[in-house]
């Protein structure tokens, strides 16, 4: 396939940014059915009673800080230095890991204080919303982790920037939408 | 016409004929790990056809049941799952895979590109849907169609009241779909806006490309809605979650916002790609360019814009309240205009034309004259106070199907018609083909105009049976009639294809003397389409001196080779939905099959 | 110049013919007993004069644009010797005005479509007799909360009051619709909604739930009475007490024993887990309320008529009459049937 395209903008960046597009109309679907249950459970437990908003700041700061080692891997990247590429990936990954461990500590911390999928409109809603950016953020790190694994094996080099770059867009994005999260759930309680 | 013939540069056509027989050669494996455009919008239209005779094989059936009051031919189970498999068949499987057809194998070489941007993926989103459809399908055989109606309203879908996997097929099956739209949508996108020919600036783009575009961006941006009122759906079904409970606070109304904020986008989705193929059909058999371009180009798209803020008005008889109603009532009124300009500028393009009377443009004006049918009565329940007698009536019936069958079906006839001679090499019977095109016309008004009474009269729609005595009886046995003979329509039309693709007149590379790129090449095309990309310097490239010109090349370009892995994973995401109605392990083999193929298709050699 | 021996001559006359015959079908389609188009209320002329308006704007956009398109076809159709079209790409003055010109057509529907919203969408005015309609699959339950009635499928109104319908359902989403009366509106679980309207002539009409609702969907249907208000003020007045049946004084007294009997049966059978009669010990809530059934026009919502042979052969077997009813069959002896019907009728 030619790689010289009618815009000049690489089909795979191209393809990402407008999956991007797809995926804001689904979180924005989740995020307007958690809004139009907010303050509608008829039994507890309720958002006020649950959430800690200091634990979730801390995860949300390592998820941020991810995006952080996610630019320096691109660069690295860019500029051929596999070995700073390949911690950069790692660590983007392992703060990745580190943020979907809290989203594991806080699930199973509410389902102790009796929160389930079917308690109530706040459990469902909270558990769909959060988990379906987890699964996304699952994804990222398998995907990151893949690419680890290619540099590892020497697969990666720099003309690959363009791999890592739309891994990276997709870790953005990600990373944006637990941001709303953050704000819808967490400070508008 | 002789100036535009003579335009075509010489070598165009001549020399490519030898190998043009492997296209569609080799056997199942071939076809299983294709990857070339053109071979994937054969299955998808080999695909969407048998769908849509099934489907219609359902509405014969719903119109048998209606011939007479208080029938009893069909009890109201089967009745009711007969209509919504009939609406789902049509929307998903039927229309949208045959407009899919078309994209695969027209758009590419419409923009003179080699194939779409990622071939591969093209191959996922087919077998996708087709193992999705059957997989729907399949629940008349374990227990039942789905039978809540393709709107599934909440919460009749809840266990409570739709007990058993009937209602789970459907969450499933129309999941797999939408993950195959959303897939094959994004791969249109990138492919039209990157993958155009030197000097196929967007204002020069055919129209029928255009429409896939925008068809294109609103499957990307309707799908997600309806993926997540399925999804918190499966989640109330299966794992006890409340959404849809109005005891726990649950509100049934959600569903009908998320179902209708695709659900109204998915309208143009299946009409857009018609209104692309009556706007290339028109001008080639008038021989007169697209009167409008621009006008029609930029109406197609605040179609497609004001598309998704018009959702509410399938929802007028809730009460939504003075100012929602009146908001969406305007708005709907609104989206008339650009309609009404497309026909102006169609009728406008005929105007001073020599027109030249073959099927396809049989077809298109039929579509051109019914569709306005559709419109005129949409305009009736945009009005909501008006709707209000109208709405979930037969009235409404006939609406979408003036819209959908009279509009979209009649738009891709013509399409069919029209490119049949590109995807094979040989023309369609033309006395047949005004055969169907007559018998389709005179049936299809005589199906669905009654129906308009009918429902003024009274008659709700989705009532297996009717009374005696209400005044139904005569129009529903006059629609039953001319429904039978609709059928007898798709048995001339489906022996026209069979018979031309044996016996059809060659048709040489260009049977219409059309303006657009894909008619330059041999039919049916090489596999690599072009051996030399095409510089395009003109709107209508064949109809202008110098309109495209191709540089010389040698030897066969390098095209990708075909691969086992999109039906891998097509196949795995397939079994998970198994899986979801049955067992843990049949999840774990999904889930094996999908990491096969992911990992499998990444890694596959002379890829990157 | 129309060549009378073309095909498309031929075909015109076909298509004009076939039209002709669809009119003349549509016109002998006979009486349509719920029709849109007969309003007999303030609510449904509303409707019906927005409908008209609309429909003769359609009809003469329909007539201009179908005719534009036909003549075009006809008078531009390749003949022999014709010349090569002049390749026009627009024109920008005939697209302003066929933009501007559905744009007026639209608001001259438009603004009478607002202001309709603006009055049916709002709560009713004045003293409006309230009326709770509630749902359920497949039936109708009616309460009149001042009159302090409850019923099944048949609605009594009076003629020239305004009535407020509020609407909710026990189960799913079901819509209450009497054409004549007026538009559909929606009866949702978990939401109350309303719909208001003063009939204005006196009369007995048919309605049935237009949202899908299940497998009965087009079994359940409904009556609405409208009359007098002295003959409504009576009816509300027999509904509002008990029926009190006459005691078996002696065993001689044929009928009030079968009458006695049928009590009985009807308390022993099993129907009173579901069916309410008032002053009696049925006070079932599920099904629909008994206590005056032997004066309703209509059973098994609106299906079949209130006769004793109709609704001996509904409770034998409900499910072979509906499919899908949430009756069951009871199992009872074809006496205790017969009893029970006699009872039901009596409770008039």
């Amino acid at each position: 396939m030619t790689t010289q395209t009618a815009t000049g903008l690489p089909s795979r960046k191209l393809a990402m940014w407008t999956f991007i597009g797809s995926e804001c109309i689904l979180f924005g679907s989740l995020i307007i059915t958690y809004l139009v249950y907010r303050g509608r459970s008829v039994v507890g437990p309720y958002p006020d009673e649950l959430l800690n908003i200091p634990f979730i700041t801390v995860t949300t700061f390592v998820l941020l800080m991810s995006s952080l080692m996610m630019v320096l891997a691109l660069a690295a990247v860019q500029h051929g230095d596999l070995k700073w590429a390949k911690v950069w990936l790692l660590l983007t990954a392992a703060f990745g890991v580190i943020f979907l461990a809290g989203q594991a500590y806080e699930f199973t911390h509410f389902y102790h204080e009796g929160l389930g999928l079917s308690t109530n409109l706040f459990g469902g809603s909270f558990f769909l919303l959060t988990g379906f950016h987890g699964a996304h953020v699952a994804v990222g790190v398998i995907w990151l982790m893949s690419l680890f694994g290619m540099a590892v094996g020497g697969r990666l080099t720099s003309a690959d920037a363009e791999t890592v770059e739309v891994a990276g867009l997709y870790w953005h994005f990600v990373d944006v939408v637990w941001i709303v999260l953050f704000t819808v759930i967490y400070l508008l309680v | 016409m002789n100036q535009t013939l003579a335009a075509r540069s010489p070598e165009v056509g001549a020399s490519q004929t030898e190998s043009t027989h492997s296209l569609y050669g080799g056997g199942l494996w071939s076809w299983i790990t294709t990857v070339d455009h053109k071979r994937i919008g054969v299955l998808y239209g080999v695909s969407a056809l048998f769908f849509l005779l099934v489907g219609g094989l359902e509405a014969l059936l719903i119109r048998l049941q209606l011939a007479s009051p208080n029938n009893t031919l069909i009890g109201p189970d089967l009745y009711n799952q007969l209509f919504t498999m009939h609406a789902t068949t049509m929307v998903f499987l039927a229309i949208m895979p045959l407009s899919a057809a078309f994209f695969n194998f027209i758009v590419p070489l419409q923009i003179g590109a080699r194939d779409v941007a990622f071939p591969r993926l093209n191959a996922f989103s087919f077998w996708a849907f087709l193992l999705g459809g059957l997989f729907m399908n399949a629940s008349f055989f374990f227990g039942g169609a789905p039978d809540a109606g393709w709107f599934g309203y909440a919460n009749l879908t809840s266990t409570q009241y739709s007990p058993g996997v009937r209602v789970d097929f459907w969450i499933l099956g129309l999941a797999v779909l939408g993950i195959s739209s959303i897939v094959a949508a994004l791969n249109f996108i990138v492919t039209i806006i990157n993958l155009r020919a030197p000097g196929m600036r967007f204002m020069r783009m055919p129209l029928f490309t255009w429409m896939t575009l925008i068809t294109s961006f609103l499957l990307v941006l309707a799908f997600p809605a309806i993926t997540v009122g399925l999804v918190l759906l499966l989640f109330d079904r299966n794992f006890g979650t409340l959404f849809f409970n109005p005891a726990a606070g649950g509100d049934v109304l959600l569903w009908q916002h998320l179902f209708w904020i695709f659900g109204h986008p998915e309208v143009y989705i299946l009409l857009l790609p018609s209104l692309g193929i009556v706007s290339e059909v028109i001008p080639t058999f008038s021989r007169k360019p697209l009167f409008g371009y621009p006008f029609v180009v930029f109406s197609g798209m605040l179609i497609a814009f004001m598309g998704f803020g018009v959702w509410a008005h399938h929802m007028f008889s809730v009460g939504l309240g003075p100012i929602g109603n009146s908001v969406f009532s305007a708005a709907t009124m609104l989206i008339a205009i650009p309609t009404g300009v497309k026909i102006f500028n169609w009728i406008a393009t005929l105007w001073g034309g020599t027109i030249r009377f073959r099927t396809p443009l049989y077809f298109a004006v039929g579509f051109v004259s019914m569709f306005i049918i559709g419109g005129l009565s949409g305009v009736m329940h945009a009005s909501a106070p008006s709707d209000l007698q109208q709405t979930d009536t037969y009235f409404i019936v006939a609406h979408i199907h003036y819209v959908l069958f009279g509009g979209v079906a009649f738009g891709l006839f013509a399409g069919i018609y029209y490119w049949f001679p590109k995807v094979t090499g040989r023309l369609m019977s033309e006395t047949l083909g005004k055969i169907h095109f007559w018998l389709m016309l005179i049936s299809f008004n005589v199906t669905f105009f009654p129906q308009h009474f009918l429902g003024l009269g009274g008659m709700p729609r989705r009532v297996f049976t009717y009374s005696e005595g209400m005044g139904f009886d005569t129009l529903n046995l006059v629609s039953t009639v001319g429904s039978l003979f609709m059928g007898l329509a798709m048995i001339v039309f489906v022996i026209n294809m069979v018979r031309s693709l044996r016996k059809g007149a060659p048709a040489g590379a260009d049977p219409w003397e059309a303006p657009t790129l894909e008619w330059s090449i041999p039919s049916p095309p090489v596999h690599y389409n072009y051996q030399a990309i095409p510089t395009v310097n003109s709107r209508d490239p064949l109809w202008h001196e110098g309109g495209v010109s191709l540089p010389d090349a040698d030897g066969e370009p390098h095209m990708p080779d075909p691969s086992f892995y999109p039906f891998v994973l097509a196949l795995g995401v397939v079994t998970l939905a198994i899986g979801a109605l049955t067992t843990l392990a049949v999840v774990f083999v999904g889930l094996l099959l999908v990491l096969i193929g992911v990992y499998g298709w990444a890694f596959e050699p002379g890829e990157h | 110049m129309i060549n009378r021996r073309t095909g498309w001559a031929r075909a015109l006359t076909l298509v004009a013919a076939v039209s002709l015959a669809g009119l003349v079908l549509a016109a002998c389609g006979g009486e349509y007993t719920q029709s849109a188009l007969e309003p007999r209320s303030d609510f449904a002329r509303s409707l019906d004069d927005l409908f008209r308006l609309i429909f003769w704007w359609a009809a003469a956009v329909f007539v201009v644009v179908e005719g534009a398109l036909l003549f075009t076809i006809i008078r531009f159709r390749d003949r022999p010797g014709a010349e090569k079209p002049k390749p026009v790409h627009g024109n920008t003055a005939l697209e302003i005005a066929w933009t501007l010109a559905p744009a007026i057509v639209l608001m001259l529907i438009a603004i009478p479509t607002i202001k309709t919203i603006w009055i049916v969408d709002q709560p009713p005015p004045g003293d409006p007799l309230v009326v709770e309609a509630i749902g359920h699959q497949w039936w109708w339950e009616f309460r009149y909360p001042e009159q302090g009635i409850v019923t099944a499928n048949e609605l009594h109104l009076p003629v020239d009051r305004t009535v407020d319908i509020r609407l909710t359902s026990a189960d799913v989403i079901h819509s209450f619709w009497i054409p004549r009366l007026g538009g559909k509106r929606d009866a949702m679980p978990g939401h109350e909604t309303f719909v208001w309207f003063k009939p204005d002539s006196v009369g007995t009409y048919t309605g049935q739930c237009a949202e899908f609702c299940g497998m009965a969907h087009a079994l359940m249907k409904m009556e609405l009475v409208v009359e007098e208000q002295a003959d409504f003020d009576s009816w509300a007045e027999s509904m509002s007490t008990p029926v009190v049946l006459p005691a078996p004084a002696d065993s001689a007294d044929e009928a009030a024993r079968l009458l006695a009997a049928g009590s009985l049966a009807f308390q022993q059978g099993g129907c009173i887990a579901c069916h309410r009669i008032a002053g009696t010990p049925a006070q079932g809530v599920l099904g629909p309320d008994l206590t005056h059934i032997g004066s309703r026009r209509t059973i098994a919502a609106g299906i079949l008529e209130n006769t004793p042979q109709e609704m001996a052969r509904w409770i034998r077997d409900p499910q072979a009459i509906k499919p899908g009813v949430l009756m069951p069959s009871m199992g009872l002896s074809e006496e205790q049937i017969q009893t029970i019907v006699a009872y039901l009728q009596g409770l008039e």
